[in-house]
C-alpha cells in the first residue's frame, strides 16, 4: 500500500506492538459499547441456564452460581471497533466448571450460543470455551462487574473479538450447528479471531 | 433488540475490501469538527446510520485504523465522514491537521447492521444525539428526507456549547422547511441564546415534551448516540418515559476521551 501523504503515526514499544493484533490500537480506558440500553438485572431475579438445544439441563440462581469454583485470569482484550486493552483481570466460573456442575463430562455438541438478558446472542465453538480460555465473569479488577460492562455476569472469551464476550449473559446453549448470533447476523465474522483480523463476514 | 427486524439482518455479504477514496472537500463544521467529503470508487450502497473503517499508512508500512460514522445520506454522491479532533488523537489529529482536498485515504465498509434506518422501519423516528453522536443521526435524517419525508421525526441534540452544534445551518433550515421534523436543541454549559435552543440537559421534561409532540404515538424507532454517560442517561430516561426497550438502538463512543473515538457498533 502506498503511504498516506503526511502520515507518520505513533509507535508503541516493540513489546506492546507484539501484543497488539493487526488494525488495533492500545487503549488506556475501558470503552463501553452495546447495541441497546443497559438492562436492569436484579440479582434476586438473576438466573443462568445451561441448555442442550431447546432442553434446559440445569439452572442456577445468583448464589448457587457463585458457589461454583472460582477462577481468576489476566488477559488482553480486543474490541472489533479497534481498541485493545492490556492487562485486564477477571474472576468468574469457567465453562468447564459449569458443565461439570450440570453433570456433563463432555460437550454434547461442538457449538455454543451464549444468550443474554437483553436478547443478545453470540456463537462460540466449544473448543474456544475450554480450560481458562473462557469464563462467565462476575468480577473485573477485583470488583463486582458493573452493569455497563455487562454485570452481574458476562461471558469472557478474550482470545476472540470482544463482541463474543456477551454482556448480561444468562445462559449457554449447545447447538448442533454453528448458529450465528446477533452481530454475526449483521455482517460480523462468524468466528472473530483478532490475530487473523476476522472482523467482518468474509474476512 | 430481542427480536431483530429481518430488515437489519444482512445476508452473507461479499468480503469488504479496502479501497482508495479521494477527499474532494474539507469543511470545518465547528472549531473541533470537520467534514471530509470523499469519493469512493467502488462504493456499494450503505444504509443510513452505518460507519466505515479508515486506514492510514506511514512510509515504513506502519498502519493505523479507526472507525468513523457516515453523515451523508446513501443517495449522496460523496461519502461525508465527520471527524472530531481529539486531544492526542493519532488519526483524528492527522485528519484535522494534514488532510486536504486531493488526498487519498483507504476505506472499508459500510459496516454496522443494527444502528440503521430505512423506510421499511417507519416512524415516528426519535433521534437522540450528544455532541458528535449526531453524525449517524444526520445520515438517518437526510435519508428520511429523500425517501420518506412524510415520516415524523424528532431530533434531541445535546451540546455543551452552542458553537459545537454540527450541521447547525442545515438543521435550522430543515426546521423551517420540513413540517414533519422537529428539533430539540439543548445546550448544557451556557445559556442557549437562540430561539431554536434551550438551556439544560436532556431531562424528563424535555423527553415528555418530545413524546407529546408525536401526538401520542410511541416512536417506532429510537436511536441514541453519544458518549457512554450520555447514552446511559438518555436511554434510561426514555425507558422511564415509556419508550419500549426493544425500540431503542444505541451507539456509544468507544475510547478514552483523550484518544480517537470510533463510533462503535459491536458489543464490548
Amino acid at each position: 500500500m502506498l503511504p498516506t501523504r503526511g502520515f507518520l503515526g505513533r509507535r508503541l514499544s516493540p513489546e506492546d506492538a507484539a501484543r497488539l493484533p493487526p488494525g488495533q490500537y492500545k487503549e488506556a480506558g475501558f470503552p463501553v459499547l452495546s447495541a441497546g440500553p443497559t438492562p436492569r438485572v436484579d440479582l434476586a431475579d438473576w438466573k443462568f441456564t445451561l441448555k442442550i438445544g431447546p432442553r434446559p439441563v440445569k439452572s442456577w440462581t445468583w448464589d448457587q452460581f457463585n458457589a461454583l469454583p472460582q477462577t481468576k485470569v489476566h488477559r488482553d482484550i480486543h474490541c472489533v471497533t479497534k481498541w485493545s486493552k492490556f492487562d485486564t483481570n477477571w474472576a468468574g466460573i469457567t465453562v468447564e466448571a459449569i458443565l461439570a456442575d450440570a453433570g456433563l463430562d463432555a460437550p454434547p455438541t461442538p457449538y455454543v450460543l451464549a444468550h443474554s438478558f437483553d436478547g443478545y446472542s453470540t456463537n462460540v465453538p466449544y473448543k474456544d470455551l475450554t480450560g481458562e480460555q473462557a469464563m462467565v465473569a462476575t468480577t473485573y479488577e477485583g470488583y463486582p462487574l458493573t452493569g455497563d460492562h455487562g454485570g452481574p455476569a458476562r461471558l469472557l472469551v478474550p482470545h476472540l473479538y470482544f463482541w463474543k464476550s456477551a454482556k448480561w449473559v444468562n445462559g449457554l446453549q449447545f447447538t448442533d450447528r454453528d448458529e450465528p448470533g446477533f452481530w454475526e447476523l449483521r455482517g460480523y465474522h462468524i468466528y472473530g479471531d483478532p490475530w487473523k483480523e476476522q472482523r467482518f463476514t468474509g474476512d | 433488540m430481542t427480536e431483530p427486524a429481518t430488515s437489519e439482518v444482512t445476508q452473507a455479504s461479499a468480503r469488504l475490501v479496502w479501497q482508495t477514496g479521494t477527499v474532494e472537500q474539507v469543511v470545518a463544521d465547528t472549531p473541533t469538527v470537520k467534514s471530509f467529503f470523499i469519493r469512493v470508487p467502488a462504493w456499494h450502497r450503505f444504509r443510513a446510520g452505518q460507519h466505515v473503517d479508515v486506514r492510514l499508512t506511514a512510509p515504513d508500512g506502519y498502519q493505523a485504523e479507526r472507525s468513523y460514522s457516515i453523515g451523508s445520506a446513501p443517495e449522496d454522491d460523496l461519502v461525508e465522514l465527520v471527524i472530531e479532533k481529539l486531544a492526542e488523537g493519532e488519526v483524528s489529529g492527522f485528519f484535522h491537521d494534514v488532510v486536504q482536498a486531493g488526498d487519498t485515504v483507504e476505506l472499508r465498509g459500510p459496516i454496522g447492521g443494527h444502528f440503521v434506518w430505512g423506510p421499511g422501519d417507519g416512524g415516528p423516528i426519535l433521534l437522540v444525539g450528544g455532541g458528535s453522536g449526531v453524525v449517524p443521526l444526520m445520515s438517518i435524517l437526510r435519508h428520511r428526507m429523500n425517501v420518506g419525508p412524510q415520516v415524523t421525526a424528532a431530533l434531541i441534540y445535546s451540546v455543551r456549547h452552542f458553537d459545537e452544534v454540527i450541521f447547525r445551518d442545515e438543521l435550522f433550515r430543515r426546521v423551517e422547511t420540513d413540517p414533519n421534523f422537529r428539533l430539540w436543541l439543548t445546550v448544557t454549559r451556557e445559556t442557549a441564546g437562540h430561539s431554536l435552543a434551550r438551556s439544560g440537559r436532556v431531562d424528563g421534561a424535555l423527553v415528555s415534551a418530545v413524546l407529546a409532540a408525536f401526538g401520542g404515538a410511541a416512536p417506532a424507532c429510537t436511536y441514541v448516540c453519544g458518549s457512554n454517560a450520555f447514552v446511559d442517561t438518555a436511554s434510561r430516561l426514555l425507558l422511564d418515559m415509556g419508550v419500549p426497550f426493544a425500540s431503542i438502538k444505541t451507539e456509544r463512543y468507544g475510547g478514552d476521551p483523550a484518544r480517537d473515538t470510533a463510533v462503535p457498533v459491536a458489543e464490548s
